[in-house]
């Protein structure tokens, strides 16, 4: 039979020199007149050791990385067409604790399947769910989801059944389901590894979405930064037009705002306007886009769809501690040593994602700071990494889960730069509509610009000028871009104080 | 489908498609490599927009450009992730290397590459994570030695 080598196209792995790779071993192959099967597969999530070559064995795929192009010879002459050893390698993928010690539902065929393949989608298990769906009245495919107890995984953590149940309700010709993939939050790359390494698990989410509420329109929303993603998803809706029935979906493109992640921003942006804000009520559940009843989830909230419905909900919320059901992909990113996609049940704590996953810092000095859920998240300390990775339980802190990105810094990191950039990033970003947002965020770079420059008879001023500046924001901005900016400022402030003088 | 080849060709395709503007406009850049601003009034007729109101959607998104860019397109992160490790130190880099030189320097806020940065992005589709100085200005000189 003919081996199987993978080799992954996942952006991460492109980057760390994998298109060098696949081209190596193709070659190598072809001089040595061995034939071999090359999929280009998703990432496995685990980063570091990307890029990952995955060779099938009767034992299972057998993983050899981080491999370079000058590597290849080297494997070939090893016999790891057939699993052999070599300083590369890991023994079988699945057996790699990293790996082994998850639990991954909304990422479970990211890296295993050929991602542009509906056929081995269908083979590994996709598509149970969506049969299910159709065999349900649309009620109870809501029922089903509240019943679940997902929340949205965009960072609201808002009951997606509830708002399932509202668009239900809503009577109207045409309702629309939007797929939030605009995943501008630094530290998160969940949403584009699915999307580059299973794109059929978030159609068949989606799908399932339209039979519940009674739409057949959906849109995925990408931001523009992501043409490999964009890429992906457009290779499998060109296959999966039987798949999807009568639902139809089209991919549609940020333009590097991101703003156009809050969720009625993307509806003004697919309607192709500029990414401006609209006041809520009414809720998009109601009046979205085009003006008629949307479902707007992030993606891995649809992603999580096909197995409630094909494991049942009472599997789904088994999962989980407290009001956290089911499982999160965080994402281990910055100053990490073994950074990636690590999906668990909510009830771990920060600590053990740090430090048993994430191994500590890349750069070997000791972390400091930790900054969770994205630019709008806060900054925690050493003295907070006990806190159990639960919605509630990041909130009792000031603090917020988020997307579920995490970014490590180490003990070089100024809290003062960083609350500074927190608002730079504001002013860079902010759609203008709203005043806090707009002007606050240009006075909160100017007021941290002269705290740091000031003797310590001002700065007491200042400071408390930051406080009040960020208080305006959090009570009068429109959005959470305005209202939010202020916990990586404050949170910086109150836990760092040293860094401010 | 063959791909429209004319900016008239373009907008011709994308009328009748609900929130057709941003299509239109990645569909131009992609053909031009920026939206040329005599195009604003064909797109505003076909689409019964106003010419402002095309004109503030190009201004408004970071990733449309009024005018050709110099050159090879460089952006790099200079978000959290990629400031964890290096990132600003690599854009000063980036800007003291390039300087006077006919690439476009943009900074990015995030390309999802957040456990392997500092990145870089060339081009809109090449990507490079762990960028160091030395490896910056390896990837410009193959850059330069193509041209």
């Amino acid at each position: 039979m003919t081996p199987t080598i993978y080799v992954p196209r996942d952006a991460a792995a492109l980057a760390l020199g994998a298109d060098a790779v696949a081209a190596a071993i193709a070659d190598e192959a072809a001089r040595r007149g061995i034939a071999i099967k090359l999929v280009r597969n998703g990432t496995r999530g685990m980063v570091w050791l990307e890029p990952l070559v995955e060779v099938a064995t009767p034992q299972g795929r057998i993983a050899y990385g981080p491999v370079s192009a000058a590597d290849v010879p080297g494997l070939f002459a090893a016999g790891f067409v057939t699993g052999g050893s070599h300083a590369l390698c890991h023994g079988p993928t699945n057996e790699i604790p990293w790996l082994a010690r998850q639990q991954r539902l909304a990422c479970r065929r990211i890296g295993i399947v050929d991602p542009r393949s509906l056929a081995d989608y269908v083979a590994l298990g996709g598509g149970v769910g969506l049969r299910r769906a159709r065999t349900m009245a649309p009620a109870d495919i809501v029922r089903a989801v509240t019943e679940s107890g997902l929340r949205g995984r965009g960072g609201a953590a808002f009951p997606a059944g509830i708002k399932w149940q509202t668009v239900l309700a809503t009577p109207a010709a045409q309702k629309y389901i939007v797929c939030n993939a605009d995943e501008g939050d630094s530290g998160t790359f969940s949403d584009r590894m699915l999307m580059e390494g299973d794109p059929y698990q978030l159609l068949e989410g989606m799908a399932i979405a339209g039979l519940a509420v009674g739409s057949t329109q959906g849109y995925i929303y990408v931001r523009s930064e992501y043409p490999h993603a964009v890429a992906a998803l457009n290779a499998a809706l060109a296959t999966a037009e039987d798949y999807l029935g009568d639902f139809r979906i089209e991919v549609r493109v940020g333009a590097g705002s991101y703003v156009c992640g809050e969720e009625t921003a993307m509806l003004e942006s697919i309607e192709g306007k500029r990414g401006i804000v609209r006041a809520k009520p009414p809720l998009p559940a109601v009046a979205g886009l085009f003006g008629q009843p949307t479902v707007i989830n992030n993606l891995i909230t649809f992603a999580s769809v096909p197995d409630v419905l094909a494991q049942g909900a009472a599997a789904y919320r088994d999962l989980g501690c407290g009001r956290s059901r089911g499982t999160l992909p965080f994402q281990l990113a910055g100053n990490i040593k073994y950074g990636g996609l690590v999906e668990v049940p909510f009830g771990l704590t920060l600590r053990e994602l740090l430090y048993d996953f994430g191994g500590g810092s890349r750069s070997g000095r000791p972390l400091r700071a930790v900054q969770v859920g994205g630019p709008l998240g806060a900054y925690l300390p050493a003295s907070q990494f006990d806190t159990v990775l639960d919605y509630e339980a990041f909130a009792a802190i000031g603090a917020g889960l988020g997307h579920g990105g995490i970014v490590a810094f180490d003990d070089t990191v100024d809290l003062a730069k960083q609350a500074r950039y927190a608002m730079k990033f504001c002013a860079i970003e902010s759609c203008g509509k709203c005043t806090p947002c707009r002007i606050g965020s240009t006075r909160g770079v100017e007021v941290i610009d002269r705290i740091r420059a000031a003797n310590n008879g001002q700065r007491a001023d200042q400071i408390e000028l930051l406080q009040d500046l960020c208080d305006t924001m959090i009570h009068g901005s429109l959005c959470a871009m305005g209202s939010m900016t202020p916990i990586p400022v404050m949170s910086a402030l109150r836990h760092f104080p040293e860094d401010f003088k | 489908m063959e791909k429209p080849t004319t900016i008239e060709s373009i907008i011709a395709a994308h009328r009748d498609l609900p929130g057709a503007l941003l299509p239109v406009l990645h569909e131009i850049q992609h053909l031009r490599g920026y939206i040329p601003p005599d195009s604003v009034p064909l797109i505003a007729k076909a689409l019964n927009l106003s010419r402002a109101e095309v004109h503030g959607v190009i201004s408004y998104y970071a990733h449309f450009r009024q005018t050709p860019p110099a050159g090879h397109v460089v952006r790099v992160c200079c978000a959290e992730a990629c400031q964890a490790v290096g990132g600003e130190a690599l854009a000063e880099h980036a800007r003291t290397r390039l300087a006077g030189s006919d690439v476009t320097l943009e900074p990015v806020y995030c390309l999802g590459l957040c456990a392997c940065g500092p990145s870089v992005q060339v081009d809109e589709t090449t990507l490079h994570a762990q960028v160091t100085p030395e490896k910056f200005d390896a990837l410009i000189a193959a850059l330069e030695a193509a041209a």
